[in-house]
C-alpha cells in the first residue's frame, strides 16, 4: 500500500479523527470544567464533520428539483441528503448537551465557588 | 373491540413513546398553570405507556412480531419500530417500574422540589419515554436520539439534587456523552459501509457482504460506547457518585432502568444487527468480555464491602449486577444468554425494590449510614421485610427471582467452561450475603442510642441475649411509599414463580436458533 495517498487522499477523515481525540483528551485531562465542556463540544463536532465529509461528492448538487433540469433526474448528480439531515438532529442534541453541561457547571460554581476540578475535590474531601 | 380502540391498538408501538412524551410536556405546562395537575399528567402518561406495553406483551406472546412504520414510510427509508417478545417484556418492565416509583415518590418529590416538582415530573416522564423508545426502535440513528433524550433528562434529574449532586451529574454527562458519541461514530461506520440505518435491513446487507474491517470497527465503537453507558467495570466511575447524590426518587428509577436498557441495546445489536459470527466465531471478543465481567464482579463486590453508607453500597452492587449480565451474555450459549436476558427483568425489579426500601429508611431517619440503621426491624417492620426479600433476591436465594437468573448464568458458565466467571458469580453471592446480613444484624440487634439516652447503655451490654431489647415504637414510612414497596417485594416472589413461563414465552423466541 502506498502510504502517501493513504494519508493525503483521506485528509478529511484524519482531520476528524484528530478532532475526535483532541476533544476526548480535553475532556479527560483538563481540570477546568469549562475547558472540559469545550472539549466535549469539539468531540461532538468531529463526528458531525465525519458524517458530512463522508457524504460529500464531487460535482454533485443539492437534491432539489430545479426548473432547468426539466425532468431529467440522474442520481449521480445529487448529494445524499440523509447524512445532512441526521447531523441536523445531532447538532440539536449537541446544543442541548452543551446547555445542560453549562447549567450544571453554573450550579457547581454556586456551591463550591470555583470551576477547578482539583479545588472542588479538595473542598469535598475537607468537608 | 370498538373502532376507536382498534385504531389506538394498531399504534401501540409508537404510543408507548409518544403518549408519555406528550403528557410529560403537559406536566411541565401544568407547572405554569396549576401545580397540582402535574402529577396526574405524569401518572396518565406512564399509565398509557403501561397499557400499550401490556397490550403488546399479549400480542407478541401469541407469536406476532409488531412492526410499525412511522408515517407509513417503509424501511429502509422510513423509521420503523419493531417489537418482539423480549422487547415487549422489557417495555412492560420499564413502564411498570417507572409507574410504581412515580406513585411511591410523589410525597418526597413534592417536598424536595416544591415549585420545581412539575419540572421533575416532566423530566422523569421524558427519561422513561426515551428508554422505551430505545427498546422499541429499529433505526440505529433514532436509537441514538432516544438515548440522548433519556440521558439528558437523566443528567438534569440527578442535577436537581443538593450538595455534590450537580458535580456528579456533570461527570456523568461527560462520561455519558463520550459513550453516546462512540456509539454515533459506530453508526457512521455502519452507514458508510451499508447505506442503511434499519437494523433488519443492515443485517441482510452484512450477511451478503461477508467479513469487512469497517464493520468490525463499527462493532468495536458501538460496544465501547454502550459499555460506558451501562457502567461496565473499567468505565463505571460515573455511576456510584451520580446515584448516591441524586435525590432518592430519581435514584430509584435510574438504578433500576438505565443500565438495564443499555444492556438490552447491546444484546439487540449483537443478536439482530451484527452478524453473530463477528461476535462469537473468533472467541477473542467474547472471551475478553467475559473476563472483563469477571474482574468487574470482583472489583464491584470488594468496593461495595468498603462502603459506609447503605445507598452508596447499593450503587456498587448495581455495578456488580451489570457485570453479571455482560458476562452471561458473552458466554455465547443459550443458557448464559437466557440468564442475562432474564436478569435484565429480575434486576430491574429487585434494584427498584431495594432502593425504594432505602428511600423509605432515608425518609424516616434522614440518613443511611450503617450506624443509623439500628433498631429498624422494630420501628419499620414492613419496609425491612421488603428489604429482606430484595436482599435475598440479590444474593440469589431460591423462592425469589434472583435465584433463577443466577442459576441460568452459572449453568451457562459451566457449559462454556468459563470457571473464572462461575467462581466470580458464586463469590459475589457470598459477598452480597455478607453485605446484607451486616445490615440486617445492625437493624435487628442494635438499639439506637439517641432515642433511649442513658437507659439503652445498660441494655447494650446484654443485647445479644435478646431479652435485653427494649421495644421501640413503630415509625413506618408513609402509606403511599409503603404500599408500592410491598407490591414490589411480592413481585420479586411472583417473578420467581413465573420464571418458566417467562423464559418459554418471551426470552426463548428472541434468541436466534443458531445459538445453542
Amino acid at each position: 500500500m502506498d502510504a502517501i495517498p493513504y494519508f493525503i487522499g483521506k485528509y478529511n477523515y484524519w482531520g476528524c479523527i484528530f478532532l475526535f481525540f483532541l476533544g476526548m483528551y480535553a475532556m479527560i485531562s483538563k481540570t477546568n470544567l469549562i475547558k472540559k465542556i469545550i472539549g466535549l463540544n469539539i468531540f461532538q463536532t468531529s463526528i458531525i464533520l465525519f458524517f458530512i465529509s463522508a457524504s460529500f461528492k464531487h460535482d454533485a448538487t443539492l437534491p432539489i428539483l430545479m426548473e432547468e433540469h426539466k425532468g431529467a433526474i440522474d442520481p449521480v448528480m445529487y448529494l445524499n441528503p440523509l447524512p445532512h439531515v441526521l447531523m441536523l438532529t445531532a447538532i440539536v442534541v449537541a446544543v442541548a448537551t452543551l446547555g445542560v453541561a453549562l447549567t450544571l457547571a453554573l450550579k457547581v460554581y454556586r456551591i463550591y465557588g470555583t470551576l477547578e476540578e482539583d479545588e472542588i475535590n479538595h473542598a469535598i474531601q475537607s468537608h | 373491540m370498538d373502532p376507536i380502540m382498534m385504531e389506538f391498538s394498531q399504534h401501540s408501538p409508537v404510543l408507548i413513546v409518544m403518549a408519555p412524551f406528550l403528557l410529560g410536556m403537559a406536566a411541565a405546562a401544568a407547572g405554569w398553570a396549576n401545580r397540582k395537575w402535574a402529577f396526574p399528567m405524569a401518572f396518565l402518561g406512564l399509565l398509557s405507556g403501561l397499557i400499550a406495553a401490556i397490550h403488546m406483551l399479549i400480542k407478541t406472546a401469541k407469536g406476532e412480531i409488531l412492526v410499525y412504520h412511522m408515517a407509513g414510510w417503509l424501511p429502509p427509508f422510513g423509521i420503523a419500530y419493531r417489537i418482539d417478545t423480549f422487547s415487549a417484556l422489557i417495555l412492560t418492565a420499564i413502564m411498570a417500574v417507572a409507574l410504581i416509583n412515580l406513585v411511591a415518590s410523589r410525597a418526597s418529590a413534592e417536598k424536595d422540589f416544591t415549585e420545581k416538582a412539575p419540572a421533575w415530573y416532566a423530566l422523569y416522564v421524558f427519561f422513561v419515554s426515551g428508554l422505551a423508545g430505545m427498546v422499541a426502535t429499529e433505526d440505529i440513528f433514532n436509537l441514538y436520539v432516544l438515548l440522548e433524550i433519556a440521558s439528558l433528562s437523566a443528567y438534569a434529574l440527578i442535577g436537581m439534587g443538593h450538595n455534590r449532586a450537580p458535580f456528579a451529574a456533570l461527570n456523568y454527562l461527560l462520561m455519558g456523552t463520550i459513550g453516546a458519541s462512540f456509539y454515533l461514530m459506530g453508526v457512521a461506520y455502519i452507514y458508510i459501509a451499508t447505506g442503511s440505518l434499519n437494523m433488519t435491513d443492515i443485517a441482510v446487507i452484512l450477511q451478503e457482504m461477508g467479513p469487512n474491517p469497517t464493520i468490525t470497527m463499527a462493532f468495536a465503537l458501538c460496544m465501547t460506547g454502550l459499555l460506558a453507558k451501562m457502567a461496565a467495570f473499567p468505565v463505571h466511575g460515573w455511576l456510584p457518585n451520580a446515584y448516591t447524590f441524586a435525590p432518592d426518587a430519581t435514584t430509584n428509577v435510574m438504578a433500576a432502568l438505565t443500565t438495564k436498557v443499555s444492556i438490552y441495546i447491546m444484546i439487540r445489536l449483537v443478536l439482530s444487527l451484527f452478524p453473530l459470527s463477528l461476535a462469537f466465531d473468533t472467541g477473542i471478543i467474547a472471551d475478553a468480555m467475559v473476563w472483563l465481567a469477571t474482574i468487574g464482579i470482583f472489583a464491584g463486590a470488594f468496593m461495595a464491602l468498603a462502603q459506609k453508607s447503605f445507598k452508596r453500597m447499593l450503587t456498587y452492587i448495581v455495578v456488580v449486577e451489570v457485570a453479571y449480565m455482560v458476562g452471561g451474555f458473552w458466554l455465547g450459549n443459550r443458557a448464559g444468554m437466557t440468564g442475562a436476558m432474564l436478569h435484565i427483568l429480575n434486576d430491574a425489579a429487585m434494584t427498584l425494590c431495594v432502593f425504594m426500601a432505602v428511600a423509605n429508611i432515608r425518609a424516616r431517619r434522614g440518613a443511611d449510614a450503617f450506624s443509623d440503621l439500628k433498631g429498624l426491624f422494630q420501628t419499620m417492620p414492613f419496609s425491612m421485610g421488603a428489604l429482606v426479600i430484595s436482599g435475598l433476591a440479590i444474593i440469589g436465594i431460591p423462592p425469589t427471582c434472583g435465584f433463577f437468573s443466577k442459576w441460568y448464568l452459572i449453568s451457562g458458565g459451566i457449559e462454556a467452561g468459563h470457571w473464572g466467571f462461575v467462581i466470580a458469580l458464586l463469590s459475589a453471592s457470598i459477598i452480597n450475603a455478607i453485605l446484607f446480613f451486616k445490615v440486617f444484624e445492625i437493624a435487628f440487634f442494635e438499639v439506637p442510642a439517641e432515642t433511649f439516652g442513658q437507659n439503652s447503655r445498660e441494655h447494650e451490654s446484654d443485647h445479644h441475649t435478646h431479652h435485653g431489647l427494649p421495644s421501640l415504637a413503630m415509625a413506618e414510612a408513609r402509606i403511599s411509599m409503603l404500599i408500592p414497596l410491598i407490591i414490589m417485594a411480592l413481585t420479586l416472589l411472583a417473578l420467581g414463580f413465573m420464571t418458566g413461563g417467562i423464559v418459554n414465552l418471551f426470552i426463548d423466541p428472541a434468541i436466534p436458533g443458531q445459538v445453542l
